[in-house]
């Protein structure tokens, strides 16, 4: 019989105690970030979109083995030997003109384990977020500049744009 | 007259894959008999994404982004887990800065983790605000997760010989700041939540695991530690540390209704927080100088071996089976679930309950279904 | 309606040349036109309220954006958008009962605005039965639930249709007699006689005098029940069982339920406004509507609040708070109402 009671005075009593701190919440201020009017500053270390800026590269390939989905399809191919010599950012010489350098961002996990090997600090993750496209094909991105000396035959992993049936 | 010829049909419900409820995709079939629940069969595998199959395939370093998707929540638990199992067969030590910066991520992890799981378990009992101030402190740690190695829910933080990336100027005070502010939070939910006594009559006496059942059904975590067991591996085999931290480990107390049920694991969980807000001040303020990756080659190459290394994840015991041929990619990475293992108690629990109470167990219990189904 | 039809008799011409019959019906079509704009308005207003209320319980901000000054436009957004949706019935299901039953639980609530007194003069039908009507009429919602829940086709949508009609059966029987220890001072089911009673000064209200101020809890706790609203909301339960009853409904039938919820929501509170808090009375410098509605919104306001604070109760906890503790509770105050009325005999409000 007293817990009859007890249980009654104990549900009214934390019933009001619970309304009292959702009471207190409607007054606080709230914490929304009204995007996309108001947007936030991420931090530089963010791993967002993949940039690579082709001028450094120097085709070592470190970034393709070190993806662990494969999404980087590289191909290079040996500079002539009258050409100029160029020079990364860093000074390193670069021996290989890069002809193919795309990325796939529909596989990218976001993980960043290609940027570490990369010697000359090409290939960088940025805090840019707002990248959505609307057809798949358009997150391939392709980086390179170099035109192949010679006609390129598509390496084997470079996939086919799949057309719509 | 028979009881059979007047026996009701009973009806079998399927709360199918897709449900607001269920902790991801689970199938449960039940067979009820009006409300009450006779049976519970559980179908898991809709969310199988062959984890060990692909470490047959890639390097021992391109493991751990995926490591980290199977307990998306509690991401750095998982990859410590591996980066440890793999540092013990590489025999390698690592210095005291790196096992003080994977203490303190691994117990922010923590709160993250709890916080989320107490938030969907009282939005599954029916009360929506707690989950709402839940999200909100975990958007803190969040925060503090991105402004340190740039992704918020899956890190690729611990690394074999150390973790990727050192501390930014600011984050001990950054966190300090939240920890300060995220006490009182604890209190406030005790008093919404915990001690209400709606929710105390939804959760204490259902579910309840006794000792027995724990034992034999090899349920860890907090789920064991609700039923009364004090049993942690942080205290019991203590990895990276933990064994210079001074910490204790809560049980259930059975304060309402038998020992055991839905309240006392949910309990658990709530002062788990406060013992993990413990856990990092202590490393706050214990960060010594150093280097926070060893001198690994970049391509790790372990003798042939094989161990077996677990660690205590929000979630209970996460074992990790390597066997490595001595080449450059595993040849075998067999990983040890804690929710698998407590899923496999849901049938025996739920014997009797009414559909209500199969929610209210199945939030308690906390399960995953990435790290069911891997 | 005589007020209305005084109105109509002075202002418009040729208006006191119609027959009799007519001269009664017109004001009282008019009356209920106006009710049923004020059933279809309120939800508009009452969804927008909860969202923002919701949302800034829980630190968010809610609807900003629909219509410019934080979202007010947002519910007739969602009423277009519901409009224009299928129209889809579940293959097998009953489909004169499906399409019946949305209108039926619509009806249940919308008849028994009727007898709401807004003001002085301004009730539509001052029945001198008032509050046996409300009470037989609402129970009409149940009929439409288990229809709802039936015609569905749907084992989720059968569970909640019974649990509901469960819920709302049992707590008719509390708020029957919470009402009844009001009428027992009053001595007249006319709802304009019962706000009279307590004239004379805010003391002289029911929720101030000592047996109708418990009762007027264990009424609020009834018709909680009756609306379906948290902790009471098993029927909805929106991480057990979907949607409840109304799981298969989609577009403007979904529309109907929706809106007899929160139609129903306004009702009870104005008959607890009306029974216990003075009706439409209130210092001079508002008028008399003004006043009964803001009352009403306070309420459907705590309403709100108790939603957003409290977990659900389950099927057999609910059914042992209606039986084991409102039940006896209520018993209790009309013997002690009874009890009080003969010692004052009557004399409670002089």
């Amino acid at each position: 019989m007293k817990r009859y009671f007890l249980d009654i005075i104990q549900s009214i009593w934390t019933v009001l105690v619970g309304m009292k701190i959702t009471g207190r919440h409607l007054f606080t201020r709230s914490c929304t970030l009204q995007y996309p009017s108001v947007k936030w500053e991420l931090p530089e270390r963010s791993r967002m979109r993949l940039f690579n800026k082709i001028e450094d590269c120097i085709g070592c390939g470190q970034c393709v083995r070190a993806c662990p989905v494969d999404c980087i399809y590289m191909t290079t191919e040996k500079r002539l030997k009258e050409a100029p010599p160029i020079f990364a950012a860093d000074g390193t010489p670069i021996k290989l003109s890069v002809t193919q350098f795309d990325i796939d961002m529909s596989l990218c996990c976001y993980c960043n384990l290609c940027t570490y090997p990369c010697p000359t600090h090409c290939l960088v993750m940025t805090p840019e977020y707002e990248f959505a496209v609307n057809t798949k094909q358009d997150f391939l991105y392709r980086f390179a500049k170099d035109e192949p000396l010679a006609p390129v035959t598509p390496s084997a992993v470079t996939p086919e744009p799949v057309s719509a049936k | 007259m028979q009881v059979e010829a007047y026996a009701g049909e009973e009806m079998i419900l399927n709360m199918g894959p897709q449900h607001p409820s269920t902790h991801g995709v689970l199938r449960l079939e039940l067979e009820t008999d009006g409300e009450i629940v006779k049976k519970v069969i559980p179908h898991i595998g809709y969310l199988h994404r062959c984890f060990e199959k692909h470490a047959e395939k890639i390097d021992y370093l391109g493991v751990i982004p995926f490591c980290d998707r199977m307990d998306y929540i509690a991401s750095m638990n998982n990859s410590l887990g591996y980066a440890l199992a793999i540092e013990k067969l590489l025999q390698l030590e690592v210095n005291q800065r790196v096992q003080t910066l994977r203490i303190l991520m691994a117990e922010l992890n923590r709160i993250a983790s709890h916080l989320l799981s107490i938030g969907t378990y009282a939005m599954d009992i029916g009360s929506f605000t707690p989950f709402l101030h839940c999200f909100r402190e975990r958007e803190k740690v969040l925060d503090l997760f991105e402004w340190l190695c740039g992704a918020r829910l899956l890190y690729n933080y611990n690394w074999v010989g150390g973790v990727s990336h050192d501390l930014p100027t600011g984050f001990i005070e950054k966190t300090r700041e939240f920890l300060r502010q995220f006490e009182p939070v604890i209190t406030e939910m005790d008093k919404l939540l915990s001690y209400n006594k709606i929710f105390i009559e939804r959760t204490a006496n259902v579910g309840i695991i006794t000792e027995k059942q724990a034992f034999s059904h090899n349920v860890t975590g907090p789920n064991l530690r609700g039923s009364g067991i004090r049993w942690d591996l942080r205290k019991e085999e203590p990895y990276c540390g933990y064994e210079t931290y001074n910490f204790e480990i809560p049980v259930g107390l059975g304060k309402f209704g038998s020992l055991g049920s839905c309240w006392d694991r949910y309990y658990v969980r709530v002062r788990e927080m406060e013992q993990s807000i413990q856990l990092i001040l202590q490393a706050l303020d214990r960060l010594p100088e150093g280097d926070v990756q060893e001198t690994v080659p970049k391509r790790i190459k372990p003798s042939k071996g094989e161990i077996y290394d677990r660690t205590e994840t929000p979630r209970g015991e996460l074992g990790y089976y390597v066997i490595s041929d001595g080449g450059l990619i595993p040849f075998r990475v067999k990983v040890k679930s804690p929710c698998f293992t407590v899923l496999s108690i849901l049938p025996s629990i739920a014997k009797g309950a009414m559909v209500a109470d199969i929610i209210a167990i199945i939030g308690s219990i906390d399960i995953v279904m990435g790290e069911i189904d891997r | 309606m005589e007020y209305l039809r005084q109105v109509l008799l002075q202002k418009v011409a040729g208006f006191d040349q119609l027959p009799g019959s007519l001269q009664v019906f017109i004001p009282m079509l008019l009356g209920c036109l106006l009710c049923l704009g004020l059933v279809a308005l309120f939800p508009l207003f009452a969804v927008w309220l909860e969202r923002k209320v919701s949302a800034h319980m829980q630190d968010r901000l809610g609807p900003m954006r629909v219509g410019g000054w934080h979202g007010w436009a947002q519910t007739i957004a969602d009423g277009v958008k519901l409009l224009l949706k299928e129209d889809i019935i579940p293959a097998e299901a009953d489909r004169l009962l499906f399409k019946l039953a949305p209108i039926v639980v619509f009806v249940g609530g919308f008849a028994a605005f009727v007898v709401l007194p807004f003001s002085d003069q301004f009730i539509v039908s001052d029945l001198n039965i008032g509050v046996l009507y409300i009470i037989a009429i609402s129970s009409l919602g149940v009929v439409g639930i288990i229809m709802a829940g039936w015609a569905s086709n749907n084992k989720y949508a059968l569970f909640g249709g019974m649990r509901a009609a469960a819920q709302i059966v049992s707590y008719e029987i509390p708020t029957m007699l919470a009402i009844l220890t009001v009428v027992i001072p009053v001595g007249s089911l006319s709802m304009q006689d019962i706000v009279r009673a307590q004239s004379g000064g805010i003391f002289n209200w029911f929720i101030f005098q000592p047996v109708t101020f418990l009762a007027f809890w264990v009424f609020y706790i009834g018709t909680l029940a009756e609306v379906n609203r948290t902790p009471f909301d098993i029927p909805e339960a929106e991480s057990e069982l979907v949607a409840g009853y109304h799981t298969e409904y989609s577009g403007m039938r979904f529309a109907f339920f929706f809106l007899a919820e929160y139609a129903n929501m306004f009702l009870v509170s104005a008959i607890g406004v009306t029974l216990f808090w003075g009706g439409w009375q209130g210092p001079t410098w508002l008028p008399g509507p003004i006043w009964f509605i803001l009352k009403a919104m306070a309420l459907v306001f705590v309403q709100m609040w108790l939603r957003w604070t409290l977990p659900r109760l389950r099927v057999d906890q609910l059914m042992y708070v209606s039986w084991k503790v409102l039940l006896p509770i209520s018993f209790i105050l009309v013997l002690a109402a009874g009890i009080l009325a003969l010692v004052t005999e009557g004399h409670l409000n002089e």
